[in-house]
């Protein structure tokens, strides 16, 4: 059963401050990570964020094409960031449009600040985003999942790029906004950093924040990128851990 | 203790001591240093370095490499060794009387040969050579291919793992150190091999390796032909 809503003004809050799905303002939606999905790839992940389904691939680093873009000094993120057509409720027009574009800009500048592009110069590394459910967040849960597959991948970094989302709905700051939150709430903020050192490496903004609630909402989220972060060196860490025990040792 | 030595991710940190840093790691911070990679904290009697589960090859001078002819220019091969960037093999390089434009007769687009990185530029251009003791095109024989960071768990302390495996399964075995490995011999004996060098390249990163694939290989000798029984 999916829910349509109302036809009149949207109560994103329940009578207990709780919000439609039932969380908390500060809770996270259930996410979970895997890596090494596909064989092909020299590095992959899969990341269910709410009901966000989004698919990773890492290629490279390997020789920049088109001749002329190369960099003489250093490498090319290269993130493409694609939303499958069956991947929202309307059907989804396939190929790029500017918000994929957009998107796919600010990711790639988000991982090139972690990645160590001056080891590889003339190179280029794809890191291909493919949205197969949309849920609100993607392009956070995207970069979340790309910074893991780049990892897989063998890709040397500063750090693992981790990412959330937080906004405002019905006047009040939330934590990691959910599709109808995303719709019909008043402000949507989507940060990543680089949690080693706090960096920040992508941050946008839709909508309005006083300067007390983007204050409230950006020390929710580092405090989130903690726990995603664990999520992420866990799916890592979970091909690795327990190969000795499986051959029966 | 541990089946698994320390797993270590981008940006963590890592103890360095009286060691010095060296594969791996990047300065992060006044004396702190960090990981550049996930991958195996590996403490040796004089360095500190981080191993990647997997990677590209990076080339090094003298290294011995097996790679694929993937074009031929008028005077060169260029040749795709596994690494970010293909390599070139110069004619005068080839252990035949070259002359341009006749390369093909020699080595075609298609075929494998194992030679030794002579430079590397700060731009990551590199050659090859076949000049040198056992350089040669490969004719027949099966390749297999694992990630060039594993290659030295391959070969082992002083080739004590490599050579486990050579004796045990009587095949002769090449190792590129771009991760690309030839062997031949009998078929069923290379799949014994194959069959080895796949376990270590899954065990890589645990601890008492060295004799579970004893006992792997004892425990297919049945398989092995030419052991005499």
């Amino acid at each position: 059963m999916r829910l349509l809503g109302t036809a009149s003004d949207k109560k994103l809050f329940d009578e207990n401050g709780l919000r439609l799905d039932g969380r908390s303002p500060g809770d996270l939606r259930p996410i979970r990570i895997e890596t090494d999905v596909l064989n092909r790839a020299d590095g992959s992940a899969f990341i269910e964020w709410g009901g966000n389904k989004i698919q990773v691939a890492v290629y490279g680093p390997r020789e920049a094409y088109p001749r002329h873009m190369q960099d003489i000094n250093q490498a090319f993120v290269r993130a493409r960031y694609n939303m499958a057509a069956f991947s929202v409720d309307e059907r989804k027009r396939p190929g790029p449009d500017r918000r994929s574009m957009e998107i796919s800009k600010v990711i790639s500048e988000a991982l090139q600040a972690a990645v160590m592009v001056e080891l590889f110069p003339r190179a280029q590394i794809d890191v291909f985003i493919e949205v197969l459910q949309a849920d609100a967040g993607t392009r956070i849960a995207g970069l979340t999942a790309s910074a893991v597959a780049l990892a897989a991948a063998g890709v040397p970094m500063r750090d693992l790029v981790v990412g959330c989302t937080a906004g405002k709905v019905d006047g009040k700051v939330v934590l990691d906004l959910s599709k109808e939150e995303d719709n019909f709430g008043q402000a949507d903020l989507p940060v990543a950093i680089m949690p080693k050192s706090g960096k920040v490496v992508l941050m946008q903004m839709d909508g309005d924040l006083s300067i007390d609630e983007f204050n409230e909402a950006t020390s929710m989220i580092f405090k989130a990128t903690e726990r995603i972060n664990q999520i992420q060196r866990d799916a890592l860490k979970k091909n690795y851990a327990n190969t000795a025990q499986d051959w029966g040792e | 203790m541990s089946n698994v030595k320390q797993i270590v991710m981008p940006g963590d940190p890592v103890e360095v001591q009286n060691l010095k840093p060296r594969n791996g790691v990047y300065k992060c911070g006044d004396n702190k240093y960090c990981s550049q990679f996930f991958g195996i904290l590996q403490e040796s009697e004089q360095f500190v370095d981080v191993v990647p589960f997997t990677g590209k090859y990076v080339p090094r001078r003298n290294d011995k490499v097996i790679g694929k002819v993937i074009e031929i220019g008028p005077s060169m091969w260029i040749v795709d060794i596994s690494s970010t960037y293909t390599t070139l093999l110069h004619m005068n390089d080839a252990p035949w009387r070259v002359t341009s434009g006749e390369l093909k007769r020699y080595m075609n687009v298609g075929d494998y040969v194992y030679a030794k990185v002579l430079s590397i530029n700060e731009i990551k251009e590199s050659w090859i050579t076949m000049k040198d003791v056992g350089l040669k095109k490969l004719e027949g024989g099966t390749l297999v291919s694992i990630p060039a960071p594993k290659v030295p768990r391959i070969i082992g302390k002083g080739g004590s793992m490599v050579n486990m495996i050579k004796d045990s399964t009587h095949t002769r075995i090449m190792v590129g150190q771009n991760g690309v490995i030839w062997l031949d011999g009998a078929p069923e004996n290379v799949i014994v091999a194959i069959g080895a060098i796949r376990k270590v390249e899954e065990e890589a990163h645990t601890v008492g390796l060295t004799d579970r694939v004893k006992k792997y290989l004892e425990d297919k000798k049945g398989e092995i032909v030419g052991n005499s029984e």
